[in-house]
């Protein structure tokens, strides 16, 4: 029995076949050709690309069909590969100089180039390598009539062990076959864990020497929530996991139901489960995971680790994309919290001692008209959808929210000016992490349209806790009775005033908080989207009036171990056995 | 035959990669000048997508533009406007 430790890239756990695709390595053998062979040799190539252009349009028609029309787009490069004219002039060039056969002429070309490119230190072009080697491939399989692409063949349910896997062979794979991936090299975001993430097949991957350890047909054990493939395991691992994966398929399945369905509890009162998205790749997550729209939306990936500001344009077409995807749902976009842990790569961010308490977020902006307004107008502008909703974060007083605002309005009055469309009635919205701004509460709900909490900024404000340093991360407690009545200030605040109030902080996305928030009257929640699952199959098994019993009745408790420890009791005596099995309460 | 020639920092997050580096290609392929690119003094064939990947134009970088052809103030404006705005 081997343990191979690597990246969990897709949850879920599988025990079947290992199914190798090897490295794929063509045995091309140089041969000398006659002059009279160039002009065959050179038809062959035409040919050969020819039939692979057809091959790749119709797995960008497959893809297009399953994964949408912009997966389908990271096949333009590959098509682009097989006209490309310097390719192609270089492959004749030698079939027609040094007399070589076109198999050889053209796998050498293709490993010089992605050579060159897998000699950049830069990840993308990396991938980009992979792409052309991918393509590549395809195109000697035609010249060496292998036409069937590697996974085709498969007719039983197996787990598909590659080195790496492309996009394209993974779109090409027989789905209804594929049981889990364990793959050599990539990351948690490389394109395979997306969408084996999107397809719900468990993924380990970057386990370096998965190809190595592994022969085919042999069992194999993929733990995508550890990030584990087991090899060779013995009987009573594979009892033990056997047991683990039922008990887990049977809690998804009825996950899975709850993810189409509204968060309503028992005795009928409706919340929003959103998600929160800090990269446009996490996009597809939205839906995928049954969340209604997007509650925080982050937008420093735009401004980060860049040399230049990003334009308008470039916001603006970030911002339409979001809302164009989550429609008819609404997005939440959270103006830039540069400062604190996230810094501009630029020189006028000065080093700051303690950053959290310093020049960040709303405080940079409103220093910073200049960067903050060219922001606010690409927002206005993707607000034509009429589902975007704007947020302020770090508002520690009135007078920030009015100077926001101030701004905000005179980027409208430009925009009317230059007769460029906006939504007229956009709404604005507080981040309430700052303890000021719970305690005021009830002066900024009077000038915005709703609130949302950040729960990690408040609890580290409040409670006077980095949580970054380990000396003191014991302290930071999100059940302190001070954090849960700044929580209930802020809710009683906003509902007197008529606006609603949701919670962007982990917090929400805890079952026992989640539990204790519906008690406490909030609104909406907003959390990672992979939690959105559970955290709806948990409103869907409670009664509001057991929320707001629990709740009433911790807000007067003295520690936050009695609170959780009440809570967690409190949920096991309502919830059913299934149900506690299937959330692990 | 006019010749064009300038320098441009490309802003894209990831350079010019992929798809960006595809649809900077086909909007060189639309127009009859000769594109080049420049980066280092390595001078690449603007309409070839494996030679524009292996001129490892990351974010920030700065290349020349090199136009050729009757048509070459047209295909500076697309290109330039591309490399420069495109968040592809």
């Amino acid at each position: 029995m081997l343990k191979l430790k690597g990246i969990a890239a897709s949850s879920g756990i599988v025990i079947g076949k290992a199914y190798c695709l090897g490295k794929d390595d063509f045995s091309v053998i140089k041969r000398k050709i006659s002059y009279e062979e160039i002009s065959r040799e050179i038809y062959r190539l035409e040919e050969a690309l020819i039939d692979t252009r057809k091959e790749i349009v119709t797995i960008q028609d497959k893809i297009s069909k399953e994964l949408g029309f912009s997966e389908a787009k990271i096949f333009e490069a590959h098509l682009l590969v097989l006209e490309d004219r310097v390719l192609i002039e270089e492959v004749i060039k030698q079939i027609k100089n040094k007399k070589v056969n076109v198999e050889f002429a053209f796998s050498r070309s293709i490993n010089k180039y992605t050579e060159t490119l897998l000699g950049f230190d830069d990840k993308y072009l990396k991938e980009r390598a992979a792409d052309i080697k991918d393509i590549g491939k395809r195109v000697l399989k035609k010249l060496l009539k292998k036409d069937t692409p590697r996974a085709y063949e498969v007719k039983e349910k197996v787990i598909i062990v590659a080195h790496d896997l492309s996009p394209a062979e993974t779109a090409a794979l027989p789905k209804d076959k594929i049981i889990g991936f364990a793959t050599d090299i990539g990351g948690s975001t490389s394109h395979t864990a997306i969408i084996a993430r999107t397809l719900g097949i468990p993924a380990v991957v970057g386990l370096d020497v998965a190809t190595k350890h592994i022969v085919c047909d042999e069992t194999i054990i993929v733990d995508g929530y550890q990030g584990v493939v087991i090899v060779r395991p013995q009987e009573r691992t594979i009892k033990s996991y056997y047991k683990k994966s039922e008990q887990i398929l049977k809690a998804e399945k009825t996950i899975n139901i709850s993810r189409a369905l509204k968060p309503r509890t028992i005795d009928g009162k409706e919340t929003i489960v959103s998600a929160n998205i800090e990269f446009p790749e996490e996009l597809p997550l939205v839906k995928h995971f049954g969340a209604e729209g997007i509650g925080l939306y982050r937008t420093e990936y735009i401004f980060l680790g860049k040399n230049k500001l990003p334009s308008e344009e470039e916001q603006f077409k970030a911002y339409l994309n979001v809302a164009r995807t989550v429609k008819p749902s609404s997005v939440i976009i959270r103006t830039i919290d540069i400062g604190g842990d996230k810094f501009l790569s630029r020189p006028e961010m000065p080093h700051e001692f303690t950053p959290f308490l310093g020049w960040r977020a709303i405080r940079f902006c409103l220093a910073r008209p200049d960067i903050f307004k060219v922001q606010l107008r690409a927002i206005l502008r993707a607000s034509i959808e009429k589902n975007i909703r704007i947020m302020f974060p770090m508002i520690s007083g009135i007078s920030e929210l009015r100077e926001a605002k101030k701004l905000l309005d005179s980027c409208r009055r430009e925009l009317k000016k230059e007769g460029k469309r906006f939504d007229d009635d956009i709404k604005i919205g507080v981040m309430i992490e700052v303890p000021s701004a719970a305690l005021t509460a009830d002066i900024l709900a009077k000038e915005c349209d709703f609130f949302s909490i950040g729960t990690n900024d408040l609890i580290q404000y409040s409670l006077a806790v980095d949580r970054a340093n380990e000396k003191v991360a014991y302290l930071y407690e999100p059940a302190h009775p001070a954090v849960l009545r700044l929580i209930k200030d802020v809710i009683v605040s906003a509902h007197k005033n008529n606006i609603w109030v949701g919670m962007c902080g982990e917090m929400a996305g805890e079952f026992l908080f989640a539990f204790l928030l519906l008690g406490l009257g909030l609104d909406r929640l907003s959390m990672p989207p992979p939690r959105i699952p559970k955290i709806k199959e948990l409103i869907r098994k409670v009664k509001l009036s057991d929320a707001k019993e629990a709740a009433s009745n911790v807000i007067n408790f003295s520690t936050s171990v009695e609170i959780e420890k009440y809570l967690q009791d409190y949920l096991r005596a309502i919830l059913k056995g299934d149900s506690r099995q299937l959330l692990g309460i | 035959m006019d010749k064009i020639e300038q320098e441009i920092v490309v802003n894209n997050m990831h350079g010019l990669h992929a798809r960006p580096a595809a649809l900077f290609v086909q909007i060189a392929n639309k127009f009859d000048s000769a594109v080049h690119l420049e980066k280092d003094g390595d001078t690449v064939d603007g309409k070839s997508i494996i030679a524009v990947l292996s001129l490892g134009v990351t974010k920030g970088t700065k290349i020349k533009l090199i136009l050729q052809g009757d048509d070459a103030r047209e295909a500076l404006v697309e290109l330039r406007t591309f490399l420069e705005e495109n968040n592809a």
